[in-house]
């Protein structure tokens, strides 16, 4: 019976001490886990760094503005060593074009996407019934979920051929021959691939996250100041514009760079909808264009047969370019945001 | 929400306020409509040609079917699950537990908690090059299972320590103070009390994560390999994993095997599928608990 006893006091001495220790086990896993995002970021950029230093003193500056993608030699039969750097004979690449293929798209498409989502947060928080805005709102939450190659496969089989045949030519055939507008002048591809379809989809996908993260900044807005300015006869526009807007503006912006950070690193949809040119920008609004995400996952071939490891190289260096730029917007998202979240007051008002 | 009328005092007035109702019902349309067409659009063009041989034939280049993909995309997912949720987790419950809010300055958390935020908008597609750098050509992996399990899951621990993050500061604090006057020790109550009510909102963070995972293409080619071909298999390295999403990227315009389009269509519908289960069983979960939750009062 002592035993019994004695061995059952161990036991709970040893559940003890583990549950003792437990709140220092718990601590030291999670600080280890935590550093891994940050860890990731700079081993990330650090390798891309790397990678793309050949890339960096061959192709110079002038591969900011250069358009040419030639991947030389295939296999790399002849070389050349440029600064050190072996390279295929003939080889020349630029990025002008990808990189203002990038801007383009993602501008065009958060110009799409900003009024309709701020549209769209207004229809669900002012005056709609709650048991109809809630399913709407999580319909909009479960587009954000919507893998982007499908964004992809429908915008190249469905929508694209529909506004080529559709809406384009009348946009084409309608705007004056002036300068902007003569953007929107002559044609593109039969089945709508090219920038502006390209800056509609990519409009579809970010405006699940304006529409969402606006609708909870709008809900936050007290009734109290709207009210306020409807007793003053204030109309809902007025209202919208002068009391509920400017109350939240800054997390609209930040949300908005979200979305801009979100369409500069989209890829797949891109890459299936653009016409996937590396040498050319889009000569009109319709035209096929590239853009640097869609680049990279295009010319995974071309890296793989290149026996130098220049086109890797190259591609690392069109990597880091667009990893400082999303981040660099990211962070200004991010710092908008956190400044927003702690005024409750109005900004510029 | 307010419930009073303006009073419009002109004609001009009346029919401003009326064109913005109209106007954010017309936006509303643009974002619901699309989505509505895209599914149809899906559907529509996988459900004629659709029949389950397809489901459990492998892909060969002649044609078959997507059993392969099927298999390889839950092996990717199962891993993903394992690594990135338990780094996920326990991130989160640093930044919720043991990261003190500041003073002054910013929210809370600072570097830590700012990289996870900036690693969640990072172009998976650079990620998914670095892996094809460091992992696939550098440790001379090829493309494998381990490179994309790595890849994915740095991609998808943000999604995973913010939910947990959210979730463990909405336990309601009389719940902490009980544990503590119950006598029992931090890390006991930790898990018994704080982890155990947090479970559903985490358990919603890993669905979600789950589904961004099987909806990535980018960064897959890179490390899981453009070979939907390949077998299935929990084969670490030096050997590709074929997954459903470049079925429907790399298949859809492809001219051989001449199935090649249905292939891709049967992908995308299945694709479909499993991310709309994923989310609606996300969804459901936090219907079935918020309103247990301390922190959401509106």
């Amino acid at each position: 019976m002592a035993q019994v006893m004695r061995r059952a006091q161990g036991a709970r001495r040893i559940t003890t001490s583990f549950r003792n220790a437990e709140a220092g086990i718990w601590r030291t896993a999670s600080r280890v886990a935590v550093l891994l995002p940050l860890t990731a970021l700079v081993f990330a950029v650090t390798v891309l760094a790397i990678k793309a230093r050949p890339a960096i003193v061959v192709n110079g500056w002038g591969f900011l503005s250069r358009s040419a993608w030639n991947g030389g030699q295939a296999y790399a039969t002849t070389v050349n060593h440029i600064h050190g750097v072996a390279v295929p004979t003939g080889a020349s690449y630029g990025a002008g074009p990808l990189l203002l293929g990038t801007a383009e798209a993602a501008v065009l498409a958060v110009i799409i996407a900003l009024p309709i989502s701020i549209g769209a947060a207004f229809a669900l928080t002012e005056r709609m019934p709650k048991w109809i805005s809630q399913p709407l709102g999580f319909f909009v939450e479960l587009l954000a979920g919507i893998p982007s190659v499908l964004f992809g496969l429908w915008g190249i089989l469905v929508l694209g051929p529909f506004l080529a045949t559709h809406i384009y030519p009348a946009i084409a055939d309608n705007a004056p021959n002036v300068p902007v507008l003569n953007f929107f002048r002559g044609r593109g591809a039969v089945n709508g691939e090219g920038l502006a379809t390209v800056g509609i989809v990519l409009a579809l996908m970010i405006i699940p996250i304006i529409t969402a993260t606006t609708r909870d900044l709008f809900a936050q807005v007290p009734a109290l100041p709207k009210e306020g300015g409807e007793a003053l006869g204030m109309t809902d526009l007025e209202v919208a514009r002068k009391v509920t807007i400017p109350w939240v503006r800054s997390g609209i912006i930040g949300a908005t760079a979200l979305g801009l950070g979100r369409a500069l690193g989209e890829t797949i949809a891109v890459a299936m909808i653009s016409g996937a040119a590396l040498t050319h920008g889009a000569y009109n609004i319709f035209g096929t264009f590239g853009t640097i995400a869609a680049a990279i996952v295009d010319e995974l071939q071309s890296s793989a047969t290149d026996a130098t490891g220049f086109t890797t190289a190259t591609l690392a260096e069109l990597g880091l370019i667009l990893a400082i730029v999303s981040v660099a917007v990211n962070l200004f998202a991010r710092f908008i945001i956190t400044r927003s979240s702690k005024i409750g007051a109005p900004l510029g008002a | 929400m307010t419930t009073s009328h303006s009073f419009p005092s002109t004609r001009k007035r009346r029919a401003s306020t009326i064109a913005f109702r109209v106007g954010t019902y017309l936006a509303l349309l643009l974002v619901l409509g699309p989505a509505l067409w895209l599914v149809i659009g899906i559907v529509g063009r996988a459900l004629p040609h659709f029949s389950f041989g397809v489901l459990n034939q492998a892909l060969t280049p002649e044609g078959g079917g997507i059993e392969n993909a099927i298999f390889g995309t839950l092996i990717l997912m199962i891993g993903v699950f394992v690594i990135a949720g338990g780094i996920g987790v326990l991130a989160g419950l640093h930044l919720a537990e043991y990261s003190k809010p500041r003073k002054s300055g910013k929210a809370s958390g600072g570097l830590l908690r700012t990289a996870s935020d900036v690693l969640s908008g990072f172009p998976s597609i650079v990620l998914g090059y670095v892996g094809y750098v460091a992992l696939v050509l550098g440790l001379h992996w090829g493309f494998s299972l381990l490179s994309a399990w790595i890849i994915l899951s740095i991609m998808v621990v943000p999604y995973i320590a913010k939910a947990t993050e959210t979730s463990l500061r909405q336990v309601p604090t009389n719940y902490r103070e009980g544990a503590v006057a119950l006598g029992m020790p931090e890390g006991y109550a930790l898990r018994k009390v704080v982890l155990k009510t947090a479970t559903p909102g985490i358990v919603t963070g890993l669905l979600l994560a789950m589904a961004i995972a099987i909806g990535e293409t980018a960064p897959l080619a890179y490390t899981a390999g453009p070979l939907p071909t390949s077998t299935a298999s929990f084969t670490l390295t030096h050997h590709a994993v074929p997954y459903l999403t470049y079925l429907v990227f790399n298949y859809f315009d492809l001219s051989s095997p001449v199935t090649a389009k249905y292939i891709a269509y049967d992908a995308a519908l299945l694709l479909l599928v499993l991310v709309l289960v994923l989310l609606v069983a996300a969804r459901l979960i936090v219907n079935r608990t918020q309103r247990f939750s301390e922190g959401r009062h509106n």
